[in-house]
């Protein structure tokens, strides 16, 4: 039996305390697939930076084709015939396709242009070489980087998380631009967290938790329950029902509201028409980049209109388009933010003053002074009740992991009893158990009454807990669809701007 | 001579002081530093030059001294900035002081003493032009500036260096992770500029006023920053920047020869307010400026 083309032996690494790769072994075979399987901080992200020589190992040996080699840098990494895709893309957005790419691959603009479409047509990667990258959508920034990878000739490449950018339809493509690859002799490694994606794919899992390895597998043997348990440790949560409610009030109205960015690589948000009532939950469905930034702060206030265009933004059956978010607070508004660090708590604070930042008219003041006592005790109960794991309210937000903080500041949130609650992306980067406690508290909440409107990338949560969901595609937003009779395929139709055209 | 005569003549030499510590500035700015210690540098080269040239060394000489004293502080700027990412901002301020004081400190007994500048040299035919003439007859430092100029231009254009710095300035991890050696290639930029403003500092000294005076830079160092944001980081705009600036400075002597009834006060600080309108102008532009502009300017990079 040939060696395999890379051996991992021993890996470990830290950071400060956490154990974040703990002796991890692994072994991809030539010409294979191999996925490598966890939740969000299993240490996936880590261990291909090892691989691609960004970071260090503390111990651990590397094989490429059976002989050790040492990776001190990407460079090292790609000499010996390693690619990587990256989660959060490497692209240069002031610069043309053709130009990022002769970055890495030698050769002139013209030749390489040339080369570009040729991949492009074999692999099912169409890419115009002189379009400014950040004119391209997220998917063409995907191609482009999986078209600079293979430029280089590799003997492995990388994917992480390719899918956490994609439409449904587009994943098929992607796969089997994959099989193409893989048949033509080059290995995959294929890091995610989707058991069906990894099940479709893959000819070999190696599943990660918590830095160690807990299983290696071949995925077509075993079945979703399976690979879930080896992933997370316990058997996969139960769904939720949703009970149907009688209509409430409205909550939320927007009426035809148009915006034009003020950042050139923004998008512009066109005519977009929403209702929210009590007691229900809508759901903002789409790939980031299609408005999701812009829609999320015209809601909350962090962008105002101007005071002519106030009756395109209504909560509460009032015209509040040109308030503050301070101002729609008090009408009993209360938002979550896609970013945790920095807009939703200050990370250098601690706990208990970020409870201050949107509690303090829970009488954490006294005279307009501090009340340490409240304000102690208010986020006391804030990790109590929603299990929030952390030293104390002293310490500090940025020191919690991404869940933990995600929990306290949904504490946090709904602690205030708002009647319109706003989440962005409320489980990115969350465990599973933490993502079905933000679940189930937010269907507890709409069935009290409240209405919550969540902006989402992840379509599946999407259908777990919403009773309407309306698609963004630049910019534009798509009628109300009912999860109940439309399926993931309709909405990803709407997802790629392919729905609703014809007609 | 005419007073548009006298600043077409003039204007080009006028810019070159700003034009040369602008075009480091800018290959050190595209890296995504900033440099902030351009007027010290600028000072200190003068210094060097003028004392070379006074010594009897030639102006090559002076030229080549000035530009190694400007690498010298680019390596104490580029060595906390950019080695040990400290805070650029305050290691820019801190080096631009040094070097003012340092040119004062080697200036100190060559006070008001002068020196003999360059031969202008003309270019055969275009300078017999009426009017414009005055343009085509330079001192070879101008020439040569021109050509690094143009030289600049190409090198981001079409060069795959001006592409690696544009790369590293825009993302620097994302450079760093297709394998390029980030703060190597910032520490580089920033020798290159400290060497550019050591050449300003020489011409101002030892061509355009041969003399010397403490303090003689004056602000052309500020000016020179100001000119990579007004021009956008293009080194087409920089150009015009800096020759607008020049005749600017030129206008404010026409008008004291002419006896126009203006503080001699306002006119000096007439390139000053031209700066913050134009900065003022282009910055409003959002669009122009995160299109061309340095998105990690002034971040430190770590591994």
């Amino acid at each position: 039996m040939p060696a395999p083309l890379l051996s991992l032996r021993n890996m470990t690494k830290t950071y400060g305390q956490t154990v974040a790769n703990s002796a991890i072994d692994l072994d991809v075979a030539a010409g294979s697939i191999h996925a490598i399987l966890g939740e969000n901080g299993a240490g996936k992200s880590t261990l291909m930076k090892l691989i691609y020589g960004v970071e260090r190992p503390d111990e651990g040996e590397v094989l490429w084709n059976g002989a050790p080699v040492h990776l001190t840098s990407p460079a090292e990494a790609r000499r010996l015939g390693i690619g990587m895709v990256f989660q959060h893309f490497s692209l240069f957005e002031t610069l043309t396709v053709v130009e990022n790419i002769s970055l890495i691959v030698p050769g002139s603009k013209a030749d390489l242009a040339t080369r570009i479409r040729a991949l492009g047509q074999d692999f099912g990667l169409v890419v115009d070489p002189f379009a400014h990258v950040h004119a391209l959508s997220v998917g063409e920034r995907q191609r482009v980087e999986i078209i600079r990878c293979l430029l280089t000739e590799p003997r492995l490449l990388i994917l992480d998380e390719p899918t956490s950018v994609l439409p449904p339809q587009a994943v098929g493509l992607l796969f089997d631009t994959l099989r193409r690859l893989r048949d033509g002799g080059v290995s995959i490694l294929f890091i995610s967290h989707k058991l069906d994606e990894i099940r479709a794919l893959c000819d070999r899992a190696t599943i990660l938790r918590g830095g160690r390895v807990t299983g290696d597998v071949d995925p077509r043997d075993h079945d979703s329950h399976d690979l879930a348990r080896m992933m997370i440790g316990r058997d996969m949560p139960a769904p939720l029902h949703l009970a149907p409610m009688p209509q409430g009030d409205l909550r939320l109205e927007l009426s035809g509201l148009n915006h034009a960015p003020d950042d050139p690589f923004g998008m512009g948000l066109a005519g977009v028409t929403l209702r929210l009532h009590a007691g229900e939950i809508l759901g903002i469905a789409g790939i980031s980049g299609n408005g999701q930034a812009e829609l999320s702060r015209l809601i909350s206030g962090e962008t105002v209109l101007p005071a002519a265009r106030r009756d395109e933004i209504r909560m509460m059956d009032k015209a509040i388009g040109h308030l503050g978010p301070a101002e729609r607070r008090a009408l009993g508004f209360a938002f979550v933010p896609e970013e945790r660090l920095g807009r939703g708590a200050v990370p250098d604070m601690s706990l208990a003053d970020n409870s201050l930042l949107t509690a303090h008219p829970l009488g954490l003041l006294k005279r307009g002074l501090i009340d340490r006592q409240a304000e102690a005790k208010f986020t006391a109960g804030c990790i109590a009740d929603f299990d929030v794991r952390t030293s104390g309210p002293e310490a500090e937000a940025g020191s919690l992991s991404g869940g933990n903080l995600q929990k306290f500041i949904m504490g946090r949130e709904i602690s205030l009893n708002p009647r319109l609650l706003f989440v962005a992306q409320p489980t990115w980067g969350v465990d599973i158990g933490a993502a079905t406690a933000i679940r189930h508290r937010l269907v507890q909440m709409r069935n009290e009454g409240v209405a919550v409107l969540v902006i989402s990338e992840e379509l599946e949560e999407l259908f777990e807990i919403c009773d309407r969901i309306q698609v963004l595609h630049k910019g534009a937003l798509s009628p109300s669809l009912d999860p109940r009779s439309e399926g993931p395929e309709e909405i990803g139709r709407w997802m790629i701007g392919a729905a609703g055209v014809a007609a | 001579m005419s007073g548009i005569e006298f600043i077409l003549a003039g204007m080009l030499a006028a810019a070159t002081p700003f034009l040369l510590a602008a075009l480091g500035e800018l290959v050190v700015e595209r890296a995504g530093v900033l440099n902030l210690g351009l007027e010290g540098m600028m000072a200190f080269g003068a210094a060097i030059g003028f004392i070379v040239v006074y010594e009897g060394g030639g102006h090559f000489a002076a030229f080549v001294a000035a530009g190694f004293a400007g690498v010298g502080l680019a390596l104490i700027f580029g060595g906390l900035a950019v080695g040990l990412r400290a805070n650029q901002v305050a290691v820019g301020l801190a080096v631009g002081i040094l070097g003012q004081g340092l040119s004062s400190l080697v200036g100190n007994s060559y006070e008001s003493l002068t020196i003999t500048g360059l031969p202008k040299l003309a270019f055969p035919g275009l300078s017999d032009l009426p009017v414009v003439g005055g343009l085509f007859v330079q001192d070879i430092i101008v020439w040569l500036s021109l050509i690094a100029t143009a030289l600049i231009w190409a090198m981001f254009r079409y060069s795959r260096l001006g592409l690696i710095l544009r790369a590293i300035g825009e993302n620097p991890a994302a450079a760093r992770a297709i394998g390029y050696r980030v703060n190597a290639l910032r520490l580089c930029a920033v020798m290159f500029g400290g060497a550019m403003a050591g050449f300003a500092g020489a011409y101002a000294a030892t061509v355009y006023t041969p003399l010397w005076a403490d303090g003689m830079i004056a602000g052309r160092g500020w000016i020179a920053l100001a000119l990579v944001v007004f021009g956008t980081w293009l080194t087409g705009r920089i150009f015009f920047g800096a020759c607008l600036f020049g005749a600017v400075s030129l206008a404010s002597l026409v008008a004291q020869t002419e006896g126009w009834a203006v503080p001699s006060q306002l006119l000096s600080s007439l390139p000053y307010i031209v700066a913050i309108v134009v900065l003022g102008i282009i910055t409003s532009n959002k669009r122009l400026l995160k299109i061309n502009g340095v998105a990690s300017l002034g971040e430190p990079f770590g591994p």
